[in-house]
């Protein structure tokens, strides 16, 4: 692996992301609007109070997901099927220069998006959060890898774009309604509960939530149990990564 | 193991694409400083060659060596540059941004990507997006790319398709003069009066070779004026079985 090529390829995916203004409104304004949208419903419906504190957070773990998942499947495939893909490999990249440039940009891209949404619950919308206002972006930055690790993996299994984004009802609705967002995990029946404990936005959402309804002795101020958390997003997250990894091909038949 | 200079030598290469035998027990060596022309019809083989060459291509049988080393090999990666059929750069970047982002890869100084663009005579569409030119400018742009830092092995697919008889005029001479500089240049095309542009020529057919030699010589050995005609005549004279 090299920075240079790992930095190259940061730079460029962000240069094209600035090009298309479309996407770049879809990741930044997009969560923004969807949350104002869900704080309006609650606060302005009768016995709707307290429901935002209550869904603002699984949210804010939500969306990054979902908004990387997508638009990272959909850029790589393209990678993949434009030839730019197989024109780097190649050259002197690396396969780890090439994930790591596009989860390095694909991150930035969610530390932006999620302070924006994050300052705009708490300060604009007067979400109630308990433990420190910098967790719920850490989370959220995490998440958002995470979807970006799940895209870049999926890319590999489908031909079209149109085959990319229905992974998004494959993969990703089953996991919004296994991850206690509905019924809390402990309430579902057993099988259903086994299956939310292995699905990595399970613990996305408990990590969000745990931040914004308790504080910690932990490190930075939360339950240890938060970092717990993290450390299982982050390792389903590498394992996509590393598994993405192995759907790069330098030689096709 | 026979020690020459040979820049690419592939030896008895056979390759099976899905159900299709693409390439069926080829070899031939190439020299530095020659323009070796890749001459035959479409799916005649010459692309999944190509691709061999530059060591993208998972082989059935056989070898290929570029500079003494395996085709692909790590410390060939910025050695060879590679064209495909298709343009292989990104639609939503201007052709500068194109060309400085493949430099930072490979590598080399943010000046070779202005030389470069001038070689292939879009220095006047440097800030334009690629999706917004036409197919043969994206498709110099993509050459472009491939001339990055002066590789001691070009492999062009198909370089000069669709492009307008004076760029086509000019893009051979580059060719020629790369070549004079001790590039290997390997050009593939479909079009067969592009192979008296050529130092030698590999004529194709069916994944196996016709002919391995100069223009001058085939047109003397098969007695034709043009190498369409010394296509044909090499065809109805062929053994059966390869044109089964």
């Amino acid at each position: 692996m090299s920075p240079r090529i790992t930095l190259a390829v940061a730079a460029r995916v962000l240069t094209q992301l600035r090009r298309d203004h479309r996407t770049m409104a879809m990741l930044v304004v997009l969560p923004c609007l969807v949350l104002t949208l869900l704080w309006w419903m609650f606060e302005g419906s009768a016995g709707g109070a307290g429901g935002f504190d209550t869904l603002g957070p699984p949210l804010l773990a939500l969306i990054p997901f979902v908004v990387m998942f997508l638009v990272t499947s959909v850029t790589t495939l393209r990678e993949r099927s434009s030839g730019t893909l197989e024109r780097l490999l190649a050259m002197p990249t690396g396969k780890g220069d090439f994930l790591s440039g596009y989860a390095l940009a694909f991150g930035l891209v969610a530390a932006v998006q999620s302070v924006l949404a994050v300052a705009l619950c708490h300060w604009v919308l007067g979400l109630d959060v308990a433990g420190p206002v910098s967790m719920l972006v850490v989370v959220a930055v995490v998440d958002a890898v995470l979807g970006t690790a799940l895209g870049l993996l999926v890319s590999a299994f489908a031909r079209t774009e149109f085959q990319a984004v229905q992974f998004m009802p494959a993969l990703v609705i089953p996991q919004i309604l296994l991850c206690g967002l509905f019924v809390p995990r402990e309430a579902m029946p057993r099988v259903l509960e086994a299956v939310s404990d292995v699905l990595p936005l399970s613990y996305a959402v408990d990590a969000m939530t745990s931040v914004s309804s308790m504080t910690g002795s932990g490190f930075g101020g939360v339950d240890a149990g938060v970092w717990t958390d993290i450390v299982v997003v982050l390792t389903f997250a590498v394992a996509g990564l590393a598994l993405g990894a192995a759907t790069l091909r330098r030689r096709t038949a | 193991m026979m020690k020459n200079d040979a820049v690419v030598a592939v030896r008895d290469l056979v390759v099976q694409r899905g159900r299709v035998r693409a390439i069926r027990d080829l070899s031939f060596e190439s020299a530095p400083g020659q323009v070796t022309g890749l001459l035959g019809p479409s799916g005649c083989g010459k692309s999944t060659l190509m691709r061999a060459i530059v060591g993208v291509q998972v082989l059935t049988g056989g070898s290929v060596e570029v500079l003494g080393l395996p085709a692909g090999h790590r410390r060939l990666r910025d050695r060879v540059g590679y064209v495909t059929q298709a343009p292989s750069v990104y639609d939503d970047l201007t052709v500068a941004e194109n060309l400085r982002f493949f430099a930072r890869v490979l590598g080399v100084a943010a000046s070779e990507a202005d030389r470069c663009l001038e070689a292939v005579d879009l220095g006047a569409r440097r800030g334009h997006v690629v999706s917004r030119l036409s197919g043969g400018q994206r498709s110099r742009v993509s050459l472009a790319v491939a001339l990055l830092g002066t590789p001691d092995v070009l492999v062009l697919d198909e370089p000069t398709v669709g492009l307008d008889p004076v760029l086509r005029r000019d893009l051979w001479e580059m060719f020629h003069r790369l070549a004079g500089a001790g590039t290997c240049v390997l050009v593939s095309s479909h079009v067969m009066d592009e192979a008296e542009r050529c130092d030698r020529l590999l004529l194709m057919r069916e994944g196996a070779l016709l002919a391995d030699e100069t223009p001058e010589a085939l047109l003397a050995r098969t007695h034709t004026d043009d190498v369409e005609s010394a296509f044909l005549s090499l065809v109805d004279t062929a053994p059966q079985g390869v044109a089964a």
